[in-house]
């Protein structure tokens, strides 16, 4: 059994704790010992966003406390674990001590979908789901953590799944934390431009590796009153 | 010195731009072909990671080499014959170039391809001293004609729908309402020849300067900056510091990424290699060169470690056709003569936080500008660099201070972060159906303005777990 420690992040915790229970599922399905250090809050990645880095550094030490002694951090969060594995280091680097502990939580830090096919070279996790489903590759997951293929092939290997396109797929959904209250018609505009692409392509479900752009994008298909759900990658593959 | 000009409301400025049906429309025709004209080229070169490498390395060093290849080109330029100015700002340009026209009588100027110009505002500048400037590159011209200012670093026009240029030209120029942009470009083209023949001086910008040679390099698809540099009595070329490259050897590299980062091309049309002004015995080219090398706030972002590399960039524009926000936005909204992520950038740095101070917030950090940027510029991480500075010199709003606050208080332990959860439910039990809020109060409500809220789940991950632990598995 691997030990893994989740960071469950806050917005599954209060919002989407479904999603944490299949992150759980999945990662137990997987082989591993799951611990949740309950001491956890969230990583800082909005306040950072957002240029109030005081406030992330409050947070940062928090975490970097929390899961100095995990010998793996999985989070349901692309951009969570971007945060941590790029920005602490850099958050830190003033900070002797931190520094070095920042680096260290950044290497061991992944997202789940990275955690199970780079780290366990998992690839199937005999989960079935049958459904049309389409893929949102969230930016930090795509960009920041260059993950391409992972989530694909995790999905590839799902019973009864029938994986569709998605038009434009790398293009943002227009989430961006703060900058959705900020500019808020603008981020309106980007999500519209997505939701015509998921509805494009013919799916029933559209999922992503980050529950934000999926709150974004759910809440718009909503407004539409489309009949497309958008659901974690966790919860298909926790599918049975 | 001139009042500082108002702070640049981009929220306002956007939200106008999604208004504008006709932008909206014109936008999303054109920039998907620039993307996908960009990305088929770059595709076909399995060597791109690594140019883009050697692109940055040759930038970086010439930055860490500035002052002496400025000066290796000077010299190289004086030798030839030319002449070279410097200009430490703006009004400092200006009065260089209305100086020369002065005082060589010159009444007539045709001007080819160039942004920092636009950023010296020198054709106002030009007008007053008596000068007639007419811009030769047909977007360029277009947008002159409309009195507009260009909004994107290589298709100054790109936001005008072509029916648009079509009634222009029907008013300005007293011509039948022509509708393909094949005969709209003849027209202005037999307009401009005329202009070429008249003029006494001819103005362009720098794409390359090459130290070692003193040669000047012009990037073009039209051949309006071969027109302007050979016909008129006189050349002033205009140019940042940061456009000087050592060797001529470089300039293979930034020519194969320039033209595909830029238009999608696998080569320009036009590459222009002027070294020194007519020879002896020579037909062609210009009696007098000037350069005219400007800083205008550059040696402030050299010195600026977290900003510094921004100066590797060639306007290329590929950073802005990336960029979701530049697409919906279109570049007038940014308020200044750069747009876009690399305009997000600069404004501020050339300009004060103050007046910018929306600019560096307005992208998601999705990084899609990061990835296209030939030279490799992280302007994501500049942006998030500006935020900290904006927030540190006390320049966010309050409302963004307040909730980042709220925030990191309920953040700062799970029994405040589980209080938080529990009055949020509270709260919800008002407003929440089915799972959804669909109205917010402020400072949220512009959330809920474009789409659902989610409710609070009635129990938290954390409690789940709690109740799961010694439970089966
Ligand atoms: S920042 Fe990069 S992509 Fe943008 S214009 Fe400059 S060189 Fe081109």
């Amino acid at each position: 059994m691997k030990p893994v420690a989740l960071f469950v992040t806050c917005l599954v915790d209060q919002l989407y704790p479904r999603v944490g229970e299949a992150t759980v599922r999945v990662l137990e399905r997987a082989g591993c010992a799951v611990a949740f250090p309950a001491e956890q809050t969230c990583c800082g990645q909005a306040a950072f966003n957002n240029g109030f880095q005081e406030e992330a550094r409050v947070l940062g030490r928090r975490f970097l406390d929390v899961f100095a002694d995990a010998p793996a951090i999985v989070a349901p969060s692309g951009s969570c674990a971007d945060m941590v594995r790029e920005w602490y280091p850099h958050l830190f680097r003033d900070e002797p001590a931190l520094g070095v502990l920042a680096r260290s939580v950044a290497s061991r830090t992944y997202e789940l979908s990275e955690y199970l096919v780079r780290v366990l070279g998992v690839d199937d996790l005999g989960a079935r789901f049958p459904a049309t489903v389409t893929y949102h590759p969230s930016c930090h997951g795509l960009r920041g953590l260059g993950l391409r293929e992972e989530p694909l092939g995790l999905l590839r290997a799902v019973r009864d799944l029938r994986l569709v396109e998605l038009p434009d797929a790398g293009q943002c959904c227009g989430f961006g934390g703060f900058f959705s209250i900020k500019f808020a018609a603008l981020s309106g505009a980007m999500l519209s431009v997505k939701l015509d692409n998921i509805e494009a392509s013919g799916a029933e479900v559209v999922t992503a590796t980050d529950v934000s752009c999926l709150m974004h994008i759910s809440g718009g298909l909503s407004r539409r009153g489309s009949r497309v759900r958008a659901l974690h990658l966790a919860e298909i593959l926790a599918g049975s | 010195m001139t009042n500082r000009p108002p702070r640049i409301d981009l929220i306002r400025n956007v939200e106008r731009a999604l208004r504008d049906a006709s932008l909206q429309r014109q936008m999303g025709k054109a920039m998907p072909a620039s993307r996908k004209a960009r990305a088929d080229v770059v595709a076909e070169l399995p060597e791109w990671e690594s140019l883009r490498s050697t692109a940055a390395g040759i930038k970086d060093h010439v930055l860490a080499n500035l002052e002496s290849y400025l000066r290796q080109l000077e010299s190289q330029v004086s030798a030839l014959g030319g002449t070279v100015h410097w200009a430490s700002g703006a009004a400092e340009a200006r009065a260089i170039i209305t100086d020369l026209a002065r005082s060589r009588g010159v009444r007539r100027i045709v001007k080819s391809k160039s942004m920092t110009t636009e950023e010296i505002s020198l054709n106002a500048a030009l007008e007053a001293a008596g000068a007639r400037v007419v811009e030769t590159d047909l977007g360029e011209y277009v947008v002159q004609l409309a009195g507009e200012r260009p909004s994107h670093l290589i298709a100054p026009v790109i936001h005008k729908p072509t029916e648009e240029i079509a009634d222009l030209f029907v008013r300005k120029l007293g011509v039948p309402r022509y509708e393909r942009p094949e005969e709209l470009a003849r027209v202005a083209r037999e307009v401009l020849r005329a202009e070429f023949l008249a003029a006494e001086m001819g103005i362009t910008g720098v794409n390359f300067a090459i130290a070692e040679s003193g040669t000047l390099v012009i990037v073009e698809n039209e051949g309006n900056a071969r027109l302007t540099t050979a016909r008129p009595r006189i050349h002033v070329a205009v140019m940042g510091i940061e456009k000087v490259l050592p060797r001529m050897a470089d300039l293979s590299v930034f020519l194969r990424i320039l033209a595909r980062s830029g238009t999608g091309q696998r080569a320009s049309v036009y590459v222009s290699l002027l070294t020194g002004p007519r020879r002896a015995g020579e037909t062609d080219g210009p009696e007098e060169l000037h350069l005219v090398i400007l800083d205008n706030g550059r040696r402030r972002l050299l010195a600026d470690p977290g900003l510094r590399t921004a100066l590797r960039c060639i306007r290329c524009g590929a950073c802005q056709n990336e960029c979701p926000v530049y697409r919906h936005a279109g570049g007038h909204a940014y308020g200044s003569v750069y747009a876009g992520p690399i305009g997000a950038v600069l404004t501020p740095a050339y300009e004060g936080m103050e007046r910018a101070r929306d600019l560096p917030f307005a992208s998601t950090l999705c990084r899609a500008c990061a990835d296209v940027c030939p030279v490799k510029i992280d302007l994501p991480g500049m942006l998030v660099e500006l935020r900290a500075r904006a927030v540190r010199t006390g320049l966010a709003p309050w409302r963004d201070r307040m909730l980042v606050g709220a925030w990191t208080f309920f953040m700062r332990s799970p029994a405040r972060f589980m209080l938080a959860g529990d009055l949020g439910r509270l709260a919800q039990r008002l407003v929440a159906r089915g799972g959804k809020i669909e109205r917010l109060p402020y400072p949220l409500s512009g959330w809920t303005a474009h789409r659902a809220a989610p409710a609070l789940a009635s129990t938290p991950f954390r409690a789940w777990w709690k109740s799961r632990q010694g439970g089966p598995r």
